[in-house]
């Protein structure tokens, strides 16, 4: 029993970080109707980013804003150069994109960083807090860092005429040129903020995974996974199906099909959400018109 | 205007003369990369059956490189079985088990497929390494098997024989593909991708034809690569992780979406262009893969095979061009 609750708190906390990229996802998939294979690759490239400026000798605090800051960057800068350029193509052009964005980052981080396996530190105590030992002092903060991000985001979303905006813009692009709003800096947004947001989601997970330019090809899997339970069109959907696929990757690795097959359960998870109920748990069913 | 194609007996026939000759000229090491070369371009024209005539993104089909791969060395280590059967039972067993796939993904387009597909890839290596498969698999370790000697006395090198019997299956199967895509299931699948819906209203069974084109793909990746693993005598779960899938993938967009020909200059460029780039750094190769992609999607969308048709439709342009400007003086 202990060791149950045990592992659904680890579930829990990892969970977190599945729901945080998968939020990204989200974000980019409601702003452009696209899934951008490579989001783990480039939360990864900002871990490093971060990883370099405290090796330099920087405050844990202030290189974690300065690589939210310039992830931000990054990702517009994505979505204005390169992704502007090829609105309206067939998706097969638009998978070529992600996936040469996804080799670019992965061997760019190897380049100019290191391919060697890193340690990313915490900025969280080492013992377990209040007296218990059921989840660790990180994995505790981290749940709590994605939560107040999610909090955050949605209040953004919901409270502030530049969120309105965005929502527009992904919604309806022509009706929202009409009214004033400039689509392509607000597409440029939501990729910026995508990229802030899946940067948080790799300085959290660094320090359980450690660092190294493939780790978060299994975390893109199980974001994905997430993102799809929820429903790929709805941000809490995504948050729920990232907790949740979270502890299913724990409580099956732990007690079902052992450590080694951990990948198979999202390949499974996502087949089987594609086949049972393509819209996820919360999302709405597209219905197009022949 | 379409570029007309330049002459079979150029476009078909030297190549292959070529193809013949380079043993003979060659060290051993290079035959064995030409042996590559012509494993990729198999691989390459069963993915592009797929993705380039049916429109099915799949970013997972180094998992069925990895089955055929595995199917030749189990048989090979594990049971005796002579190395020529084992490509053709890789092959049936691909088809079979690509055509299973197929049947769920015929519920995902477009970016969802290339989702499932890539989830797939990802997922292959640790479905290898799995504990209770290791009598047969080697587990993290692999299996080394052993290189086939000529058979009836042949005054060959073993690569040499090895090139000389990966060559010939290579034209078996391109023969094969071409008569394949120009009939009517290549013209049922060139519908498909170009309008499901008419397709389907003209009477062409799109489920049957789409999960048919996945097995078939399977089928040609999974013989490519049962010969990969005979030629490189070596198989382990981590000679075939995601970024073969992905190399597969660049290999196609390189060479050239729906065309035939254009599986061997994905080859080509999918195995020497990592080297000479290793060079440089090393993981530089990646990055010059990326680039290409981007750049390509940018610059050449149609990829090699089709430049080159359209540099050649130039030259006979001009060529008919030079008469006719002299006769008007």
């Amino acid at each position: 029993m202990e060791q149950l609750l045990s592992q659904i708190l680890a579930g829990l906390a990892t969970g977190g970080i599945y729901a945080s990229v998968a939020l990204a996802l989200v974000m980019i998939y409601q702003a452009t109707q696209l899934v951008n294979f490579a989001q783990g690759e480039m939360a990864m490239f900002s871990t490093y980013v971060a990883w370099a400026m405290i090796q330099a000798q920087m405050p844990y605090w202030i290189a974690f804003f300065l690589t939210v800051g310039i992830s931000f960057v990054m990702g517009a800068a994505i979505q204005y150069f390169v992704l502007q350029r090829i609105r309206g193509q067939p998706v097969l052009a638009l998978v070529v994109v992600f996936i040469g964005l996804l080799v670019i980052f992965n061997s760019l981080a190897g380049w100019i960083f290191t391919s060697t396996i890193q340690v990313f530190p915490s900025p969280f105590p080492a013992e377990s807090p209040f007296g218990q030992h059921y989840i660790s002092a990180h994995e505790l903060g981290a749940t709590v860092v994605t939560l107040v991000l999610i909090t955050l985001l949605w209040a953004f979303f919901r409270f502030t005429s530049l969120g309105l905006a965005m929502r527009a813009a992904a919604q309806n692009p022509v009706s929202s040129r009409l009214v004033g709003i400039r689509v392509g800096q607000m597409l440029a947004l939501g990729w910026g903020l995508a990229a802030a947001v899946g940067s948080v989601a790799g300085m959290m997970v660094a320090p359980i995974v450690f660092l190294d330019p493939n780790m978060m090809s299994g975390i893109l899997l199980y974001a994905f996974a997430g993102a799809l339970l929820g429903g790929i069109d709805s941000p809490g959907g995504a948050v729920f199906g990232g907790f949740l696929v979270g502890v299913l990757e724990n409580l099956l690795g732990a007690f079902v099909v052992g450590n080694e097959l951990k990948l198979v359960v999202a390949l499974v998870v996502i087949v089987g959400v594609l086949l049972l109920r393509p819209s996820g748990i919360f999302g709405s069913v597209q219905v197009t018109r022949v | 205007m379409m570029a007309s194609a330049p002459p079979r007996l150029l476009s078909v026939g030297m190549p292959i003369a070529v193809a013949c000759a380079a043993p003979f000229v060659l060290s051993n090491y290079h035959i064995f990369q030409l042996t590559l070369v012509l494993v990729y371009a198999i691989a390459l024209l069963g993915l592009n059956i797929l993705t380039g005539y049916n429109g099915q993104i799949s970013l997972g089909h180094g998992a069925f490189y990895a089955i055929g791969a595995y199917v030749a060395a189990v048989l090979m280590d594990r049971f005796g079985v002579p190395y020529w059967v084992t490509v053709p039972v890789a092959g049936a067993l691909c088809l079979v088990v690509g055509f299973l796939f197929g049947l769920p993904a015929l519920r995902l387009e477009g970016l969802y497929l290339a989702l499932a597909t890539f989830a797939l890839g990802v997922a292959m290596p640790q479905l290898l390494k799995y504990k209770p498969f290791e009598p047969w698999t080697g587990g993290v370790q692999g299996i080394v098997i052993v290189k086939p000697d000529p058979p009836w006395g042949l005054p060959v090198s073993a690569d040499q024989w090895l090139y000389y019997f990966t060559l010939a299956i290579a034209i078996a199967m391109f023969v094969l593909g071409a008569n394949l895509l120009r009939g009517r299931i290549g013209r049922a699948l060139v519908a498909i991708r170009d309008h499901p819906i008419a397709a389907c209203a003209m009477g062409i069974d799109t489920a049957r034809y789409k999960s048919l084109a996945f097995g078939i793909s399977a089928m040609y990746t999974g013989v490519a690569g049962a010969l990969g693993a005979i030629a490189v005598q070596f198989v382990a779960p981590d000679s075939f992780t995601i970024l073969l899938s992905i190399s597969l993938f660049v290999g196609i967009v390189v060479g050239g979406l729906s065309s035939i020909g254009g599986a061997f200059f994905g080859a080509l460029f999918i195995e020497f262009v990592p080297s000479i780039a290793d060079q440089i750094s090393k993981s530089a190769p990646w990055a010059i893969y990326g680039v290409f992609l981007i750049g390509l999607i940018f610059l050449m969308p149609m990829g090699i095979n089709w430049a080159i048709r359209l540099g050649w439709a130039r030259i006979a342009r001009s060529l008919h061009a030079a008469p006719a400007q002299s006769r008007s003086r």
